[in-house]
């Protein structure tokens, strides 16, 4: 048994999904997701008992390229948080009605599987593949189950589509020309490809377009609020809670390690950029009155933080990233899935005509404080851990980036907790507010577990990517000694 | 030579067969005959002794045409796309079903002329082949009689193309003026230094001709109008079968012929940095479906033209042949979709296709795909066929023209989405009652976008049959 496994069910549950018909649809897609989830998690006991669970096979003899999935700490923990948060996903999805139920399910499970791909693939094709693979259903899902007016939707999809689409051609070209060199796409063959310092100047640019737009870094994120807007709120989920990470991964998966002269040379412009991306999404949260907008700029600059970290090229800087690539995974779900909730009931975005919910369903204030505490990193909760290795890593870099960054903690928490303030607190509203519902609280309750969990003790996961981090960090210091 | 013959023949027993009130019978034996023709092929392509099947130069015919690896290749390629237009054709022509052989006739003998254009080895036989796919073409594309556009596409594209052939002619009559034989293989045994400068003068111009043939930037100024005033069926031809012949027969003779004129290699670099970005800025613009395919094929005709820069020749024939095949394949099911969509409505503009995703789930599906395929979208063998030239370039060292390629890929997504978003976002304009689509549309519209998405998947396969 090995990692393909969790991405043949997922696709065969992709195809299960649509041909089980409207009716079973949703039910078919969150057993094929547990089951990979379960799957996923029985490879990882594998993995740690020592067994081999990678894939190593010839697909195409010239040019050469294998089908090569290959586990590690860091492509587990993100595969896990893939496979974690598509049952929880799908299942916040049970309480809305969607036309052609059986496809909005089907393409969930595919952009899992793609995600997934993304994540375990180690052939450079291979990994392209699947990260194009992904923006196919994340595009659909948008476009038809979208809110607004399809006018709207349209231009936002597309314009996203178009950027992330011309962004990863230019990662293609690059794969391309590592291929000239080492006629070989496989990560380690890449990596110790001799490059000469202008050859990984350019192949480094060409990965940041690909990551830099879908991250998104500033000034390549203007079509992140719009989409965000329109998605259906499932379609927002994936987007912010897993794709993004697809791009932050690859930087220290790929970026980092192909040419880490440049990236050594770019550090402080780099870092410098993210932290400024950080304050601009914060000081548009800041303005924002439509919640889910005020959501994608939160997010904007959360994103930006774990970029700066994985661009310090420390390994605190690598590990705070991961660490806060699955924390945020997790809270920005569930704060997306309690802004679908409020949207459902009140039939708005407008943070102004919210309010007084608290009083109509205190169990679903204190669960969404939860949620709006641990997005703003208070101690105790996962994002703090992250959070706090983040900003150390930024003072081992310089004094002053940890300074800069470390305000935007307290902006974070000012914009979250007065939004949570006109949101949830005043005068009852004059729209009724039912109650959070068994599965509704459920999905809660599964995510606020997992952020205390692993707030409280977070040291498996730490101690699970540390020596791959390790590893990569030889490959980013080689040149330097 | 045999494969010739059979197909040939087989157009005379569709005509013969009208005289004996046998119309029902011929695209049933037209299609069985022409894949057992294509079996024929396979089996040559698998044979592991050549020489039973007789594969290679063959002195029966005179050194008039060989049957390499190359030419076994694209005749494959070639009749299995005829297999698909022959078998639209009656459902298309039912309002003309007395016409019916004629039709079927002349795609057999478009493909004659096809295949003698990729298996040539003589220049005569090459003309011969191109003129027989032209004329062809252009009665095909005047065959609706009472339709103007169809009249002056019909006109058009015989003035250019006539006008194309008379440049080709001059050209070989420069070859041979300078060589003294028509036979490729004597011409390549040559010393090049030592031919006069007419022979090279004689290649430049073989290369324009075809170049019209291939619609490339900037002899492209029929294409659109004849794209748009022919028959869609006609279209669908030209702009698959009739398109790849060309492309492989300029490719084969550019590689044998090898003269050395300066900056050819350049200016063919030129014209395909100029196919890409015109096809692909005018495709933008286009609001019928039928114009916007012309100019995206031009933009194709583009791409191909970078497989000129290569270091190793069979790498660059398979690469060739692998994005004819991804970019054919994928034309030919969006243009079965777009038969079944447009087949009563008059024309083929875009709002033709609001809201198919609704009525019609399965033909947008496989829309969708074809148009993602020649997007270049992963999985579907268009990426492939990208991803196989731009290495080869790459390898050349030619960084600029892969960069240009790409955004030009980028801008491609623009219009290819256009009809996407029409089918998926859009309501269907008229809420009339839906005709079912005929079942030979769904069939080769699911078929050949299962054999493009097959090849994506397995690409070797497709390779293989050249290297």
């Amino acid at each position: 048994m090995d990692v393909s496994f969790i991405l043949i069910i997922l696709l065969f549950g992709a195809g299960a999904t649509y041909f089980v018909g409207d009716k079973w649809a949703s039910k078919a897609a969150l057993i094929f997701s547990l089951a990979a989830f379960a799957a996923t998690i029985y490879i990882t006991c594998l993995y740690n008992a020592g067994e081999n669970v990678s894939l190593l096979k010839l697909w195409i003899k010239s040019p050469r390229i294998f089908l090569a999935f290959h586990a590690d700490g860091l492509s587990l923990s993100m595969t896990l948080l893939t496979t974690a948060l598509t049952p929880v996903i799908l299942y916040s999805s049970f309480g809305s009605l969607f036309p052609k139920t059986r496809a909005f399910y089907a393409l969930i499970l595919f952009m899992a599987f793609a995600m997934a791909g993304t994540f375990l693939a180690v052939d450079g094709l291979l990994y392209y593949i699947f990260w194009e693979l992904s923006l196919i259903p994340i595009y659909f899902i948008a476009l038809l189950w979208g809110s607004g007016t399809a006018e709207e939707r349209k231009k936002a999809v597309v314009k996203f589509f178009i950027y992330t689409f011309a962004g990863s051609l230019f990662m293609l070209v690059a794969f391309v020309f590592l291929y000239q060199r080492t006629h070989s796409f496989l990560n380690f063959h890449l990596y110790s490809a001799a490059l000469t310092p202008k050859e990984q100047t350019w192949i480094f640019l060409a990965f940041f377009l690909a990551y830099a737009i879908k991250i998104p870094i500033i000034p390549f994120h203007t079509w992140q609020a719009n989409v965000y807007q329109k998605a259906p709120a499932a379609g927002t989920m994936l987007l912010s809670g897993i794709m993004l990470k697809m791009a932050l991964y690859s930087i220290i998966r790929w970026q980092l390690p192909i040419a880490p002269m440049a990236a050594v040379q770019f550090k402080y412009i780099l870092v410098g950029l993210c932290i400024a991306g950080v304050i601009y999404g914060s000081i548009l949260a800041l303005k924002q009155d439509n919640l889910k907008k005020l959501l994608a700029y939160s997010s904007l600059a959360h994103v930006g933080l774990i970029a700066a970290g994985n661009y310090t090229l420390t390994l605190d800087g690598l590990r705070g990233a991961v660490l806060q690539m699955l924390a945020h995974g997790f809270v920005v779900v569930g704060l997306f899935f309690a802004a679908d909730i409020i949207e459902r009931r009140f039939a708005t975005q407008q943070i102004s005509e919210m309010g007084g919910i608290r009083v109509q369903s205190p169990k679903f204030t204190s669960m969404f404080m939860i949620l709006v505490l641990a997005s703003v990193a208070l101690p105790g909760t996962f994002n703090f851990v992250g959070e706090f290795e983040l900003l150390y890593s930024f003072a081992q870099t310089n004094i002053w980036i940890a300074v800069i960054g470390g305000t935007t903690i307290i902006l974070g928490a000012f914009y979250m907790l007065r939004m949570f303030q006109y949101v949830m607190l005043g005068e009852k509203n004059a729209k009724p507010f039912a109650d959070v519902t068994f599965n509704e609280g459920l999905v809660f309750v599964i995510i606020i577990a997992v952020l205390l969990v692993f707030g409280l003790y977070p040291k498996p996961i730490a101690d699970f990517v540390t020596p791959e981090l390790e590893k990569i960090l030889v490959y980013i210091n080689r040149f330097n000694k | 030579m045999d494969i010739l013959i059979a197909i040939a023949g087989l157009g005379i027993i569709c005509l013969v067969a009208e005289i004996f009130n046998l119309r029902k019978a011929i695209v049933p034996v037209t299609v069985a005959g022409l894949l057992a023709v294509l079996g024929y092929v396979g089996a040559k392509i698998c044979s592991k002794n050549p020489d039973i099947l007789g594969l290679g130069f063959d002195e029966r015919f005179h050194g008039m045409i060989s049957s390499d690896k190359y030419a076994t290749a694209f005749s494959g390629l070639f009749i299995l796309l005829a297999v698909f237009l022959v078998a639209l054709s009656p459902e298309f022509h039912k309002e003309h079903k007395a016409k019916l052989s004629d039709f079927v006739a002349i795609k057999l003998f478009l493909l004659t002329g096809a295949i003698a254009m990729v298996s040539f080895t003589n220049l005569s036989m090459f003309f011969l082949g191109i003129e027989i796919l032209s004329i062809s073409l252009y009665i095909l594309a005047a065959s609706s009689p009472k339709d103007v556009k169809s009249n002056e596409a019909g006109m058009k594209y015989f003035l250019m193309g006539a006008f194309a052939s008379g440049i080709i002619l001059f050209g070989i009559a420069l070859i041979y003026g300078a060589t003294g034989t028509f036979s490729m293989i004597d011409i390549n045994t040559m010393n090049r230094e030592a031919l006069p400068a007419w022979f090279g003068i004689g290649t430049v111009m073989l290369t324009i001709g075809l170049m019209f043939k291939i619609a490339a930037v900037p002899f492209h100024f029929w294409a659109p109008d004849v794209y748009e005033g022919s028959p869609a069926l006609t279209t669908a031809t030209m702009s698959t079968l009739a398109k790849v012949a060309a492309m492989a027969a300029l490719f084969k003779l550019a590689t044998t012929l090898n003269a050395h004129v300066p900056g050819l290699l350049t200016t063919i670099n030129i014209v395909a940095v100029l196919s890409m970005t015109v096809g692909n800025l005018l495709a933008l613009k286009q609001n019928n479906v039928k114009r916007m395919l012309a100019f995206s094929g031009i933009s194709h005709a583009g791409y191909m033209l970078l497989a000129f820069q290569f270091i190793n020749l069979s790498t660059a024939q398979g690469n060739l042949f692998y994005y004819a095949a991804a970019y054919t394949l994928a034309g030919v099911a969006a243009f079965a979709v777009i038969l079944s969509v447009c087949g009563g409505k008059g024309n083929e503009d875009v709002y033709n296709f609001n809201g198919l995703g609704k009525t019609q789930p399965l033909m947008a599906a496989v829309l969708t795909c074809a148009l993602l395929s020649m997007a270049g979208i992963p999985i579907f063998s268009g990426f492939f066929g990208k991803l196989f030239l731009f290495g080869q370039v790459l390898e050349k060292g030619r960084m600029i023209l892969v960069i240009i390629a790409v955004i030009n890929s980028i801008i491609s997504v623009g219009y290819y989405f256009k009809l996407i978003l029409a089918m998926y976002t859009k309501d269907a304009v008229e809420e009339g009652k839906q005709l079912p689509v005929p079942f030979v549309y769904t069939a080769v519209a699911v078929l050949s976008m299962a054999i493009n998405i097959a090849i994506g998947i397995y690409p070797q396969f497709v390779l293989d049959l050249i290297n």
